[in-house]
């Protein structure tokens, strides 16, 4: 029995359904990120799970105690907003403490928890501070620290670092997967970013009009997208998808991919997905990320299946780390991703290697994976 | 160099003409504040001379032997109606009714502005209108049967009396004037509130709720200890418009020791027994008007103080 379970979750607000029957769960100690656009729901998913919003349908069990129906307090949950939501008529030592004061905790074990928190946090020199005081990043820190203070079941975090700026943000997310890994607790996490879902989930639930398009690992998530939308939306630089036809010679089945004014190129797969059989003939989108699709010296020595061919390079976009080549197939534009000193010129062609053991193939009416 | 000179010549003739602009919208400015003060100058030198200087001198003149003799005579001695014992009894029943009917009002505004915005229910935008019609119903509509109510109420203190021997305030004028002043009051205050936490983060709220604090605890500490700014301009605004009620004085409370003062001051100038006392009339109403005078200045600080607070507020 996992941690935190939700059952079938259902959110109307009149007749318009929010959330339309959310299945997620959470093992202890798990890190489950709600990742997807603005208005997909993720943030009413976690009011709901704090007890900010009630839900219309369905369970949610924390440590198997259904606590949909609990007033939020009684939840032994902690939440980090968005924009912190300190108290500014308070010092940080009174925000941090204001909880525990609602709850009758004596003023003594109330020091004694805010000196604890607050050198786990490096804050002990910010204390008798107004919020008006501190930067973004202390505030950050506090609004944790308040959240912390408590030792819940469960940490409740919404957007905690979209009022950061980049570099902050990178820290701040190192902090957090820090604190995790130290404290060992649950947490349920929402953000639009998926590069912050990446690197700190265990978990990711990908959201998308209230519903889950896809719940798994961040590898399982970021390798085997369930459909269109998961595959365009985790990865930066995002997935290439490229309309393509399915060609079948004899034996095995090949991907057909058009060129502008040129020959088609023709890669054959040994190892195509069953599913694809029933494609031959028809157009599907051939999914390959920018860095499955690299220069011929760059390319996965081990890979079991390297397909390499001319393409005609439009852009150039030298990035520090890595260089990142355009160039046009299928009629859309296509990132690959090579190593920083490859040589290579805008307006030339160039040997691109397709690596079709990392490809995937999506049906285009019905935007799924095909398996 | 035309480059250079050309730019300097036009500056020097639109210095002239903006040298004229403002002179003329300060010479008007001026003209105006003249205008508006003139009274306020004529009252206070008035009220520093002796009847001999007000019956041969000039109106605008200063007091050639100044002397505060009037102002304890309105304090003190005046005649109100057929008592002659100054204002000083009807200036405290003012304070006496102003200061909890501000404080209720004001309280009661915000906890109205707190639900409408932070604790919504079906209907809440018809309440909050219904609400804002208050502060548009002509009071004298209201005259007569609010006159009905206070006597209902009145006639229940008089039972309530009979039965536990105490009428809890009910029938007492000074009471009903604070419940008039209160009920008709909440439309505005209600209005000033309800705006103000319609920009209140609602976070906040709900970090309070997480926190485990309950409906009243969130009002007390997180709602009103961050309303300083709309808190003093509800209670400057609240604070002038019931001290110079005199509508709602007059028809519940127009006679007898509960007077409040501009209801006082009323019956002091129209008293029709002697020589018209010019000089302490002027008192008087100097004293009548200081209470909201004080108001302004002291809040007024408070006010600005309170809105720099809020601004770097993150």
């Amino acid at each position: 029995m996992a941690f935190l379970e939700i059952d079938g979750l259902k959110k109307r607000f009149g007749n318009v359904e929010i959330l339309k029957g959310i299945d997620v769960e959470l093992e202890k100690g798990g890190f489950l990120v709600l990742v997807g656009p603005s208005g997909c729901g993720k943030s009413t998913l976690l009011n709901t799970i704090a007890g900010l919003e009630q839900i219309t349908e369905g369970e949610i069990r924390v440590d198997g105690r259904a606590i949909n129906d609990l007033h939020p307090s009684k939840r032994d949950i902690a939440m980090v907003f968005q924009s912190y939501a300190l108290y500014p008529n308070m010092t940080v030592a009174g925000n941090i403490a204001f909880g525990m004061e609602m709850r009758g905790v004596p003023a003594a074990e109330r020091q004694a928890a805010i000196d604890k928190v607050a050198k786990i946090l490096q804050i002990g020199h910010l204390l008798n501070r107004k919020p008006s005081q501190l930067s973004g990043g202390q505030r950050q820190r506090v609004a944790m620290g308040r959240a912390l203070v408590r030792d819940p079941k469960l940490f409740l975090f919404d957007e905690p670092l979209s009022n950061l700026d980049a570099k902050l943000r990178v820290d701040m997310r190192i902090e957090i997967k820090r604190l995790h890994a130290t404290t060992g607790t649950t947490i349920v996490y929402v953000t639009h970013d998926q590069i912050e879902a990446m690197t700190l989930a265990t978990k990711i639930a990908v959201m998308r009009d209230g519903e889950v398009q896809q719940f798994g690992t961040p590898a399982e998530i970021y390798n085997n997208p369930t459909n269109i939308f998961v595959a365009d939306f985790m990865g930066s630089p995002a997935m290439n998808l490229i309309p393509a036809k399915i060609d079948g010679n004899g034996s095995g089945l090949s991907v057909v991919l058009d060129r502008e004014a040129r020959q088609p190129i023709v890669l054959s797969m040994p190892g195509a997905p069953a599913g694809l059989a029933a494609f031959k003939d028809k157009p599907v989108i051939f999914g390959v990320r920018p860095e499955a699709l690299t220069d011929p010296e760059g390319a996965e020595r081990n890979g079991s299946n390297i397909a390499t061919a001319d393409c005609h390079i439009e852009v150039v976009e030298p990035a520090g780390s890595d260089t990142f080549a355009v160039t046009n197939l299928g009629g859309k534009g296509v990132v690959a991703r090579l190593r920083a000193d490859a040589r290579i010129q805008p307006g030339t062609s160039t040997p691109l290697a397709f690596n079709l053991s990392k490809a995937v193939f999506f049906d285009p009416a019905t935007e799924k994976r095909i398996l | 160099m035309s480059a250079v000179t050309s730019p300097a010549r036009p500056a020097s003739s639109g210095m002239s003409a903006r040298t004229i602009n403002r002179i003329v919208i300060y010479g008007l400015l001026a003209l105006f504040a003249i205008f508006y003060l003139m009274p306020l100058f004529v009252m206070l030198v008035t009220s520093f001379k002796t009847m001999d200087e007000i019956q041969n001198g000039n109106m605008l003149a200063l007091p050639q032997s100044p002397t505060i003799e009037p102002w304890f005579k309105a304090w003190g001695e005046t005649c109100v109606g057929l008592t002659c014992a100054g204002i000083k009894g009807y200036f405290w029943n003012s304070i006496k009714m102003v200061v909890p009917a501000v404080l209720i009002s004001t309280l009661l505004g915000a906890l109205n502005g707190y639900v409408l915005t932070k604790w919504r229910f079906r209907g809440h935008t018809l309440v909050f209108a219904m609400m804002l019609f208050a502060c548009f119903i002509p009071f004298q509509s209201v005259l007569l049967p609010m006159a009905t109510i206070l006597g209902s109420l009145g006639r229940f203190g008089a039972t309530l009396q009979n039965a536990t021997g105490f009428n809890f305030g009910l029938g007492n004028s000074t009471v009903n004037l604070v419940f008039v002043h209160v009920v008709y009051g909440l439309g505005f205050t209600t209005l000033f509130f309800r705006n103000y936490y319609e920009a209140f983060p609602t976070e906040l709220v709900k970090a309070a709720q997480v926190d485990g604090a309950s409906f009243f605890q969130i009002f007390r500490r997180i709602m009103l200890p961050n309303s300083m700014p709309i808190f003093v301009v509800t209670v400057i605004y609240q604070f002038t418009n019931i001290w110079n009620d005199f509508l709602f004085a007059s028809a519940y409370a127009g006679t007898g020791d509960v007077m409040p003062m501009t209801v006082a001051l009323n019956n002091v100038v129209n008293t029709s027994t002697g020589v018209v006392e010019y000089n302490v009339n002027m008192a008087a109403a100097m004293i009548a008007a200081l209470p909201t005078l004080i108001v302004y200045v002291v809040a007024g600080r408070y006010f600005v103080r309170g809105l720099m607070a809020g601004a770097v507020k993150g």
